[in-house]
């Protein structure tokens, strides 16, 4: 929160993709049933996500692709570290992809000698600047234009550059175009698996996805395994909702689709790992299960006054937002993020926005609920502040006399708190988070159903 | 009704989607007296006993009588929301036994009614009892936002209220998403007679009140009020009103922090102001 710099970046950013969003998605008359065609979609996929996994494997191997399965990030590590030296290459081709990020595949390929070339500009800007993504579409997005200058400035020894876009995009280009001509080993995610044809789409600005997958003689490409679309046919819906939502583009300039391997055209070896991590564990909670249908948009992202506010960062996790919010603590286990859940005032704006509509605050609350029933159990659950609290004005709720009590004996303990002129100005422990900024009006003499049964018995 | 230009048309366009509908029915009901059960929810009670006096004033000045059910506490949407939700089943039942009777709930908070009509009919189902869950499914139909009673129960959008101040409207998030009042509220108020309604900029911006989040993530909650009492400010209203008194009683801290002499006020107390005893 103290970065302003940062958080003016971030909000500017964010203006600047929802106006766009904004404009393309009023030009649709059928959005919303687009909106609710993408849940269908998505819904069905993950009721039989077994079948389209098993469909996928199929055609994808009968088109000269190789499928691996992978449990979690470790598996997935060990199978693309291996894949790589196969290949014979110490150095790979990187597309964006959040699902490398998640399984922290960088440091690991570095720690084997094999060095990552991500190509994809923002990308690029994090590793060229040691930093790490702050936005799931737009990894770069609390960087401006001036930082981004002083990063090619340093790491790619160019004292001159100039800051004008061109300059920067030039710098990137002649830096990018030798690694594509060279490396002959690539990796990519994938934003939809196509069960019914075994292919894989990846949808881009830049073209240098499309310069990864063409290049190569090797393709690897990572996907959670809730990446599957069942039909073709269903990125007519996907392919309107995605771009609008995530760029506010109309339709994204690069749309690929790669589907085994075709001789004297492309990579000769493909590989496609589908991998859980916890995916399958999400799975299993009906109440949550709509967090899978996400199609990376980040739309909640930019909507969000929290992300607005924090930037990707603040959430201390790989995916940032009330997406971020409700995915990393599942894809933990519910062992960490702890505090991510509330990380939201459930003002509803990522649900309006989202595309396949997931209804986030619900989830969110959900996931709340399980973490006061960890905090909660044991007997040190029972010593819980934060729940005797709750349970106390629960167990007050539960009888009017008992409120009625309540409510004069907080007038009484109120008295003792300093105020100037009805107003009070200091709140004692973690109340102390609202007197931070706000003061608060003393509370009136007379609640609402003491006036009413005064009014009751002079009327009679 | 022609609306004045300074509404943003969004607000004139029904949302579709993400919005549990439902059914109400429109009665021409000027004229028919109704009994109307006030809801009158925890902290409206226990901090804001105004808005409640002011919600019968209006009504009863409507021809209606008002109904008090003395039984009633709390909805339990602060346990709800915060992840205690076991706490807030027996409230859920606590509201249907003190209301299952009622021609209609009116409740003066949009949260409120945005908790009963997004999460009772799920907790119902949780509970082994089909007589709550079909209780609760005939209860919703008739509980009402107090301004969406007046506007859609009720049809009316001029309630003879007089309030010669400068007045700007705060759209809660679970006003204007959860129960898609849209521009009902102002509607309301543009009836109102000697009113200057100003409109606030980025309207469907959260205040950052969201309950325990304002505790919790203080520093993230005040950014996002500072933006909300700046986009006020620069409407040089001299009140700010609302359907919540939850944003409300945030906003106003900071507003009185900031010595800045806007006052806020519950739509209902606007509402409630008459010629004669202007205030």
């Amino acid at each position: 929160m103290k970065d302003e710099q940062l958080r003016n970046n971030v909000h500017h950013a964010t203006d600047v993709i929802q106006a766009k969003r904004a404009r393309v998605v009023s030009e649709m008359p059928d959005w919303q049933q687009l909106r609710e065609a993408g849940k269908q979609i998505r819904q069905h996929t993950m009721q039989y996500l077994d079948v389209y996994l098993q469909q996928f494997e199929t055609n994808c191997t009968r088109a000269g692709g190789v499928v691996h399965w992978a449990k979690d990030a470790a598996e997935a590590r060990t199978i693309v570290l291996h894949l790589v030296k196969a290949s014979g290459s110490n150095e790979v081709i990187k597309i964006k992809s959040m699902t490398t990020e998640e399984i922290a595949l960088n440091p690991a390929l570095e720690e084997q000698g094999i060095h990552p070339y991500e190509t994809d500009l923002a990308e690029l800007i994090i590793q060229l600047g040691h930093d790490r993504p702050s936005h799931i579409v737009v990894p770069a997005l609390h960087k401006n234009r001036q930082q981004i200058r002083e990063i090619f400035q340093r790491e790619m020894h160019l004292a001159d550059l100039g800051d004008r876009p061109e300059d920067l995009a030039d710098a990137a280009r002649l830096f990018l175009r030798e690694k594509f001509l060279r490396v002959k080993t690539g990796i990519s995610g994938a934003n939809f698996l196509i069960a019914e044809t075994g292919g894989v789409c990846i949808v881009e600005s830049e073209g240098n996805g499309r310069m990864c997958l063409t290049l190569p003689d090797t393709l690897i490409a990572i996907a959670g395994i809730d990446k599957i679309l069942p039909r073709f046919q269903d990125l007519e819906v996907m392919l309107q909702l995605l771009p609008r939502s995530a760029t506010g583009e109309r339709m994204n300039p690069y749309n690929s689709i790669w589907t085994g391997i075709h001789p004297g055209d492309g990579p000769k070896n493909f590989h496609v790992i589908l991998m859980d991590n916890a995916r399958t564990e999400i799975l299993a909670d009906s109440e949550s299960r709509q967090t899978l249908n996400c199609i990376r948009c980040a739309a909640c992202q930019n909507a969000c006054p929290v992300y607005r506010q924090t930037g990707g960062h603040a959430y201390g996790s790989v995916y940032a937002g009330p997406i971020g919010a409700i995915l990393t603590p599942q894809l933990q286990q519910m062992h960490h993020a702890q505090s991510l859940p509330y990380a939201s005032s459930l003002c509803g704006a990522c649900y309006e926005v989202c595309p396949v509509k997931i209804n986030i605050p619900e989830v969110l609350i959900h996931l709340r609920n399980k973490v006061v029933e960890q905090n909660t159990a044991g007997l040190a659950g029972a010593f819980d502040m934060e729940a005797l609290a709750m349970k106390t004005m629960a167990a007050i709720f539960q009888d009017e006399h008992r409120f009625r009590a309540a409510q004069r004996l907080g007038r009484m303990a109120e008295t003792l708190l300093p105020s100037t002129n009805g107003w009070i100005t200091w709140l004692p422990g973690i109340l102390g988070g609202w007197t931070q900024a706000r003061d608060l009006e003393r509370m009136p003499k007379q609640t609402f159903r003491d006036w009413w049964e005064k009014r009751e018995t002079n009327d009679r | 009704m022609a609306l004045p230009n300074r509404v943003p048309s969004y607000l004139t366009q029904g949302r579709v989607g993400n919005i549990v509908s439902i059914e109400f029915t429109i009665a021409a009901s000027r004229g028919a007296t109704l009994r109307i059960s006030l809801f009158i929810t925890c902290y409206n009670d226990t901090l804001f006993p105004r808005t409640g006096q002011s919600v019968v004033r209006v009504l009863e000045r409507l021809g209606h009588t008002i109904d008090f059910p003395p039984g009633q506490t709390c909805c339990g949407q602060m346990h709800y929301n915060t992840g205690y939700q076991a706490e807030a089943m027996p409230l859920l039942q606590r509201f249907v036994d003190q209301f299952a009777h009622a021609e209609a709930v009116v409740i003066p908070s949009s949260s409120c009614v945005a908790m009963m009509r997004d999460h009772y009919p799920k907790m119902a189902s949780q509970i082994d009892d089909p007589n709550l869950e079909a209780a609760v499914a005939q209860l919703l139909p008739r509980v009402f936002e107090f301004s969406e009673f007046l506007t859609n129960r009720l049809n009316l959008e001029d309630v003879g209220a007089y309030y010669p101040h400068r007045v700007t409207y705060h759209a809660s998030c679970h006003g204007l998403r959860n129960l898609a009042l849209g521009d009902g509220p102002m509607r309301l108020l543009n009836k109102v007679r000697g009113i200057d309604l100003v409109q606030l900029p980025a309207l469907d911006q959260c205040c950052g009140f969201g309950g325990t989040f304002a505790i919790k993530n203080p520093d993230v909650s005040t950014a996002m009020l500072a933006e909300k009492t700046g986009a006020i400010l620069s409407t040089n209203a001299e009140v700010c009103t609302a359907c919540d008194n939850s944003c409300l009683m945030h906003i106003q801290g900071a507003l009185h922090r900031q010595h800045t002499g806007i006052k806020t006020l519950h739509l209902a107390e606007i509402l409630a102001g008459e010629e004669a005893a202007s205030r």
